[in-house]
């Protein structure tokens, strides 16, 4: 079990918090220390806003541990209206079918499950379309 | 650099690519280092590089190096394993290069070995993810194959591409791997088999997505001044050796459909080698995916962006073609054994450089690129063989 781990993982999955260069602006999404764009160093979180559009997407048949009991399911690029793409899955998509373009928004889902019913739930961000 | 620190490729030798139940990974290694020693008239290595993707987690076993000379009756020498996902055996082929080019080592024992049997069904497919970031991807259910997908889909929206506009990918590895005995698929298949199989991660169908398998490959290096008077083959020569760097996820790309990393080693490798794509003769690239090999050729210079796979329809990679590749089957159709693939090329490629490639012989041929990818281009690892002539 990777306890530590997800845990201290809880910003980003469950409030898509990220860094912003505090020189050059830009915005990225997981958080990184140094700004590949100016080379500055960063440390101020940036939370997106959990809003944008399906970038690419792909349908998963053959599928690893943890994630027998879901397959088929899709994992998107989804392009933040910020900026950065981000990989999650799609999520409540009923008869909906993806689509490249379709608006999305950020919401808080099972990911995994990590061994037997005494094993860990991980919890954290999947997109779903855009709620009319 | 002067003629006198050239790196040359002595010895070759590869076991056949598939599932090998019955043989174990230190068995697998120890056949084709000893091919390699033999081809090379019995030169004695002093280090061992071993390219090596996943055998941590496949067979629970780390520490390659030693178990690999200690069981090949090699105890003594150098010994260490390098990863690179993927590109592990274009790593491992690089270190072997830098140690001879250097000096430091006068005759170098590269080894690409993978042993995906040791572990079957949802493990292995997780064991592969551990190669995407896992904080980020593989815990959303991504997985390599999935990242590949992730890139044909939005290839096909972005360039107008039919839905079998990549079949000449797979279709040109498996009629290639026809003619080497030593590929797992040797049996040509059609355009209709192509448009009929099942999707595996959708627009990726069972033929855009090369096997992975169990394999072994070895080189030896040496310099020029330690070649034997006897030595019968024609001198191959390493006149480039290179790598390029991207983003470890796909998400993270200013712009995911350009292999910037491929790019940038292959520009190196021309420049070092003093040669413009027109001279190459023919091109092993890292056909993991259909899409990886569309992208690697626009990368390389031999399409323009959203092209590449123009050059498979058009039949230009074909071995009669303008830029034959994957000309022994490819990763495609030859198989996929991780950290040994990136040697299989090498093994290749000198094949076709010495005029030893059988049926699937590229006419004079002479200058040979070979590009070796981890992950979406993450990581590239170019070289280029040249054949002299004398």
């Amino acid at each position: 079990m990777e306890i530590a781990r997800h845990w201290r993982l809880k910003e980003q999955r469950y409030n898509l918090v990220g860094t912003a260069c505090p020189k050059c602006k830009q915005k990225y999404f997981p958080p990184r220390e140094i700004c590949p764009k100016c080379g500055s160093e960063m440390n101020t979180g940036y939370a997106f806003s959990g809003q944008g559009e399906v970038y690419s997407y792909t349908s998963i048949y053959e599928a690893p541990s943890g994630f027998e009991d879901t397959a088929p399911y899709t994992v998107a690029l989804v392009r933040l209206e910020e900026g950065p793409l981000v990989t999650a899955q799609l999520t409540d998509m009923g008869d909906t079918q993806p689509e490249i373009g379709m608006p999305v928004e950020m919401v808080t889902r099972r990911l995994r499950s990590d061994g037997d019913e005494r094993g860990m739930l991980i919890y954290g961000y999947k997109f779903r379309p855009l709620l009319k | 650099m002067s003629k006198k620190t050239e790196v040359i490729i002595t010895g070759i030798g590869q076991i056949p690519v598939g599932e090998h139940w019955e043989t174990s990974l230190r068995s697998m290694a120890g056949k084709a280092m000893r091919k390699a020693i033999a081809d090379s008239g019995m030169m004695k290595p002093q280090a061992l590089y071993v390219g090596n993707m996943l055998a941590s987690t496949l067979s629970k076993q780390a520490h390659l190096g030693v178990l690999l000379t200690d069981f090949s009756g090699l105890i003594g020498i150098e010994a260490e394993t390098l990863e690179a996902g993927g590109a592990s055996g274009g790593s491992a082929l690089r270190q072997g290069y830098l140690a001879v080019a250097s000096g430091m080592v006068d005759v170098a024992l590269v080894v690409g070995v993978e042993k995906f049997t040791d572990t079957i069904g949802p493990e292995g497919e997780s064991a592969l993810a551990t190669l995407t970031d896992a904080d980020y991807e593989s815990v959303h259910g991504l997985t390599v194959t999935a990242q590949a997908a992730l890139l044909e889909c939005r290839y096909l929206h972005e360039n107008q591409v039919p839905a079998d506009g990549l079949a000449g990918f797979p279709l040109t590895a498996h009629e290639n791997a026809v003619g080497n005995k030593n590929a797992m698929y040797r049996k040509p298949i059609s355009l209709e088999t192509y448009q009929k199989a099942e999707l595996v991660c959708s627009p990726l169908n069972l033929y855009d997505i090369s096997p992975t398998a169990d394999g072994a490959a070895a080189i030896i290096l040496t310099r020029r001044e330690f070649l034997s008077s006897r030595y019968q083959n024609p001198v191959i020569h390493i006149a480039a050796s290179t790598v390029g760097s991207d983003t470890l996820s796909l998400a993270e790309r200013a712009d995911p459909l350009w292999f910037s990393s491929a790019q940038a080693s292959i520009e190196a490798a021309y420049e070092k080698a003093e040669i413009k794509p027109e001279h190459v003769d023919l091109f092993e690239y890292h056909d993991a995916y259909s899409i990886y090999a569309a992208l690697s050729l626009e990368a390389a210079g031999f399409a323009r962006r959203g092209h590449g796979w123009q050059l498979a329809a058009d039949g230009a990679i074909a071995l009669t073609g303008q830029i034959p590749c994957a000309t022994l089957g490819g990763l495609k159709a030859r198989g996929n054994p991780g950290g040994a693939t990136g040697i299989y090329q090498v093994v290749e490629a000198t094949l076709q450089l010495r005029g030893q490639a059988g049926a699937n012989q590229i006419g004079d041929a002479k200058t040979a690129l070979i590009q070796s990818l981890g992950g979406p281009a993450s990581v590239a690892v170019t070289h280029i063989l040249v054949r002299e002539d004398e």
